[in-house]
């Protein structure tokens, strides 16, 4: 019998290592986003389930140079899972709300922007509001930079924090194309005298969407109505101008439009196979950062349709049900930051646009943003300054939808 | 004590498949209380008949389900009629394991690699012989028909088949049995195709039907291969499952059960098929006729196999060329410069998703192993009946994985589970148990049971001579099942993705997420380590027995 007291005051001790843990998580959940250093001390030893789209090699290592900061500095364990489309996330979200996990969900920060966003904000599944509470907030200067508080018009209420800046930009292979198309209806101009040497991205592949939303604003001289919540009236009147230049397009694309590529990759594969001359990324440097790599050839040019293109910012957002907040907090803080900032906007690493207003920083620290020299490739500084905003959110599935419903099965 | 052993497993096994459909299939009659719709309605069958070009998705799925396997079977009989005992036969058996091997997301990917405007074969033939300087704009990969997602997956049966009939062949002494048709007067090919092909059928009659609904219902090669305007069903169904927009749930859900159905058209299709073949086999055999179609049958048979290795060697050249090629720009037919730079910048990310896949690889084959083994003792020592029960086994294959998956997420977190490993292998384990048992199961039920008599009446009990008898004798396709288990378990993606929530990952689960944004190269260096590590597995799987049996003779033959 005496031998087998032994193992008891083990697995009593253990027990009560089951209960502290339990305990700090009950104590994690309740937050006060404002004390910052309190939160610091709660996300230490904690690990971040970061869900942000992995389709580009280039992000994935930018995320594991801010682990490993994260880790020295922090204490935090950032884990980047990999998705392929930000709306499975979303639909994770959802499944465990249908199962009633309300604490203990699967996923801590989320990169998010759009009609996801609209998605799980109308839903209450976001945490919040947190954002402006952050150390790092202020270096987006948002009283200038509205765009940092608004998410395809919709207010992001403290949800959301700005992480980066697209902007639809278009590229040609200067080897077959010298004069690119610098207008919505001069690319079908061209096009229709090319036949085959353009395409763009199926929607919902979101290069593909923002393709449909930029023809459209072009088309409809920026109606005010694409800025309010999508209504059948409005789509109707709206969306004609769309359907008649896309009827007239498509036959004149690449496969005839019985085919479009799957996403920006594919459609830059494209080009680098020499089966297009005019493509379009929503990230400025892409063609740059691809002729570096070769897989775009060198005669590759950057540039931005004349009456500007459309341009929006991604942000990181907290689930209502993520098990670390704290750290995630600290985790998007962190990318917020100067430096994270700068390195993100390095073409030798991520080679994305900041969301820090570079100009309000001291000359020191806008050194580290000096990094994007002149190059043949990019598009000018200039010409990027034009930029259109993205229509209300409800108006990207509504036009997804649409053209799926015409032009999925001709 | 073995008898209760497989019916939990059964119960084990069905009962996450049967209620996560249910549960998954609740919204499709409208009942889903998370977004407020607790009455039950037909509004998403409505919205499901009105979605363009439905009637194509749904025909292209058809037509792929049951053409896939009609032509891979008649390539698979035709080769094994008229090829058996050649030296090309020898060649092809080596080769056929480490065919089988190939992913299929892999295998597709080398193949639209291989086949497309700009692909290696065009690269090769231009400008020389083609005059293109640029890629001709033709529809090649993804065409509207599915014509070259038909292609992939036969490539991908034809090995698959061949490898079922091959380790089932040996039961029905295929030689001694072509030899009296012989001297009978029956050319070759047509006596194996009079003798043996009747015999053979049934015993591979549930891998064909598992090819059925794979072709049918599959993601990953559709998602390479398939068409796009409309894609396959499942596609789409997938694309709604995934879409922001919550009220597409119920769309989803309607489309999985539609997925459902469309591979049960399929079987059904299958099976009206079977009737009419046995009706022609009946009507041929009648006849006597002794050579009548044996050169043609001869010529496809040969032929076939050689093409589907070419077919399959210029897939992998061509992830080769990719995965180390520097530029390469169209039409040269191989890259300006090479490097290494693809590898080295997979390197840091492949550790974690290499020893994932090995472990989850490993557990959830020996698991399945295990289960095999104790349900066919069980059923052997009950008096050699065949449970009732046993095709639930066949769930999974039979089941679009979509949709009890989805389903079975919501129950794992009713229960409070956290996305872990286990769960993750308990999720590969429905798909790679009926695998091994597909391919176990008839080897081990036609072992001649006077084997074990014997040991018997030698006095050997029924441990001794399960261990020292049967196992040993069926070492061949005891091996080959582990190794078509693990091939399966490296291929899954959906099960990793979901019920590891992103957070457990493998090298296919890698390899799927850089598809959507990754180039060719990186891509290729994925897909040739996702496809290299089963390879070992069978390579293991071919060579072990030739090692035990090298002094045994009999023993040789029957591999």
């Amino acid at each position: 019998m005496a031998q087998l007291r032994a193992p008891f005051p083990i697995i009593r001790m253990f027990l009560l290592f089951v209960l502290m843990s339990l305990s700090s998580q009950t104590a994690a959940q309740a937050i006060e986003v404002s004390d910052w250093p309190a939160l610091e001390q709660q996300a230490r030893g904690k690990t971040v389930y970061f869900n942000a789209w992995g389709g580009e090699p280039r992000i994935n290592s930018y995320l594991n140079w801010a682990a490993e900061l994260l880790e020295q500095r922090f204490d935090i364990n950032l884990q980047h899972v990999k998705v392929a489309d930000t709306a499975e996330a979303v639909s994770k979200i959802i499944a465990e709300r249908q199962a009633g996990n309300d604490s203990n969900g699967s996923i801590d920060l989320l990169w998010i922007n759009g009609e996801n966003f609209a998605a799980l904000k109308e839903n209450k599944l976001l945490f919040g509001p947190w954002v402006e509470e952050q150390p790092n907030f202020g270096l987006v200067n948002a009283d200038r930079f509205p765009e940092m508080r608004e998410d395809f018009t919709v207010p992001t209420d403290g949800l959301e924090s700005p992480w980066t800046r697209s902007q639809l930009v278009f590229y040609h292979d200067s080897q077959w194309l010298e004069e690119p198309p610098k207008t919505i209806e001069e690319i079908l101009a061209w096009s229709t005298a090319n036949p085959g040497e353009f395409t763009y991205p199926r929607p919902p592949a979101f290069l593909g969407s923002t393709f449909l939303k930029q023809a459209i604003l072009e088309l409809s001289d920026q109606d005010p109505a694409l800025y309010a919540p999508v209504t059948d009236a409005e789509f109707e009147r709206i969306t004609t101008a769309l359907w008649n230049y896309l009827d007239a397009l498509h036959p004149t694309l690449l496969r005839g439009g019985r085919y479009f590529p799957n996403s920006a990759a594919e459609l830059r594969r494209l080009m680098g196979d020499g089966e297009t001359s005019l493509a379009m990324a929503f990230n400025p440097n892409e063609a740059l950062l691809s002729v570096r790599t070769g897989e775009l050839p060198a005669s590759v040019r950057t540039y931005v349709l004349q009456g500007g293109t459309i341009g929006n910012v991604s942000f990181l957002a907290i689930p209502y049900n993520a098990q670390h907040k704290a750290a995630a907090m600290i985790a998007a803080n962190f990318l917020l930051s100067t430096e994270a900032q700068a390195r993100a906007s390095d073409p030798n690493h991520m080679g994305s646009t900041t969301v820090i207003s570079v100009e309000d920083l001291d000359a020191d620290a806008r050194l580290e943003f000096d990094n994007v020299t002149a190059d043949l490739a990019a598009a000018s500084q200039e010409a990027l300054s034009h930029k259109l905003q993205e229509p209300h959110p409800s108006w990207t599935p509504a036009l997804e939808r649409a053209w799926i419903q015409r032009y999925s099965a001709r | 004590m073995l008898r209760w052993a497989s019916h939990s497993l059964i119960l084990l096994l069905a009962a996450p498949i049967l209620l996560g459909t249910l549960i998954a299939s609740l919204p499709a009659f409208g009942y889903f209380p998370p977004l407020g719709s607790t009455e039950f309605s037909l509004a998403a069958w409505r919205d499901l008949f009105e979605v363009p070009g439905l009637t194509r998705s749904v025909l292209i799925s058809l037509i792929s389900g049951v053409l896939t396997p009609l032509i891979a079977l008649i390539l698979v009989f035709l080769y094994l009629a008229s090829a058996t005992g050649s030296k090309l036969d020898l060649w092809i058996r080596r080769l056929v394991s480490p065919l089988l091997s190939f992913p299929h997301a892999a295998a597709a990917f080398g193949l639209a690699f291989l086949i497309a405007p700009s692909g290696l074969l065009s690269r090769i033939l231009s400008p020389g012989l083609t005059g293109w300087e640029r890629p001709p704009d033709l529809l090649i990969v993804n065409d509207t028909w599915g014509l070259s997602l038909l292609f992939g997956l036969i490539i991908k049966e034809v090995p698959f088949l061949l490898l079922m009939s091959l380790a089932a062949l040996p039961q029905l002494q295929t030689k001694q049995r072509v030899e009296v048709a012989r001297t009978l007067g029956y050319r070759p090919t047509v006596a194996w195709l009079k003798v043996i092909a009747p015999s053979l059928y049934p015993l591979i009659r549930l891998p064909v039907i598992a090819v059925i609904v794979f072709a049918s219902a599959t993601v990953d090669v559709a998602l390479i291969l398939g068409p796009t305007l409309p894609p396959t069903l499942s596609v789409r169904v997938l694309a709604w499952f995934n879409d922001a927009d919550l009220n597409l749930r119920f769309l989803a859900a309607a489309g999985a059960l539609l997925q459902l159905g469309t591979s049960m058209l399929a079987i059904a299709i299958w099976l009206v098929l079977e009737k009419l073949a046995a009706i022609l086999w009946k009507f041929w055999l009648g006849t006597g006729n002794r050579d009548r179609g044996e050169n043609l049958a001869s010529a496809i048979g040969r032929s076939a196999m050689p093409a589907v290795l070419i077919v399959v060697a210029g897939s992998l050249l061509a992830l080769l060329i990719n995965a180390f090629a520097g530029v390469w720009r169209f039409p040269s037919a191989v890259p300006t410069d090479w490097t290494i730079q693809h590898w080295l910048n997979s390197l840091a990310n492949l550790a974690t998703p290499l020893f994932n896949t090995i472990v989850i690889s490993v557990s959830s084959t020996l698991l399945a192993l295990l289960l095999v083994i104790a349900t066919l003792e069980s059923e052997r020592l009950s008096g050699n009946k065949k449970s009732t029960a046993i095709w639930l086994l066949y769930l999974p294959l039979l089941v679009p994985q979509l949709v009890f998956l989805f389903g079975f997420i919501v129950m794992t977190e009713f229960a409070g589970w956290q996305p872990n490993m286990s769960l993750v292998i308990f999720g590969h384990l429905l798909f790679v148990l009926p695998y091994v048992f597909l391919s176990f199961s008839e080897a081990y039920r036609q072992l001649d049971p006077r084997w074990s008599q014997v040991a018997s009446t030698l006095g050997a009990s029924q441990f001794k001579s399960f261990w020292r008898i049967r196992i040993p004798l069926l070492l061949a396709p005891c091996l080959t099942a582990v190794a078509i288990g693990m091939a399966i378990s490296i291929s899954l993606f959906l099960p990793t993705q979901l019920l590891g929530a992103g957070r457990i990952t493998t090298i296919t689960s890698e390899a799927v997420s850089l598809t959507s944004g990754a180039s060719r190269n990186l891509i290729s260096v994925w897909a040739i380590v996702q496809l290299s590590l089963p390879m070992l597995g069978f390579m293991a799987a071919l060579f072990i027995p030739k090692l035990v049996w090298r002094n045994r003779r009999g023993m040789q033959e029957t591999r």
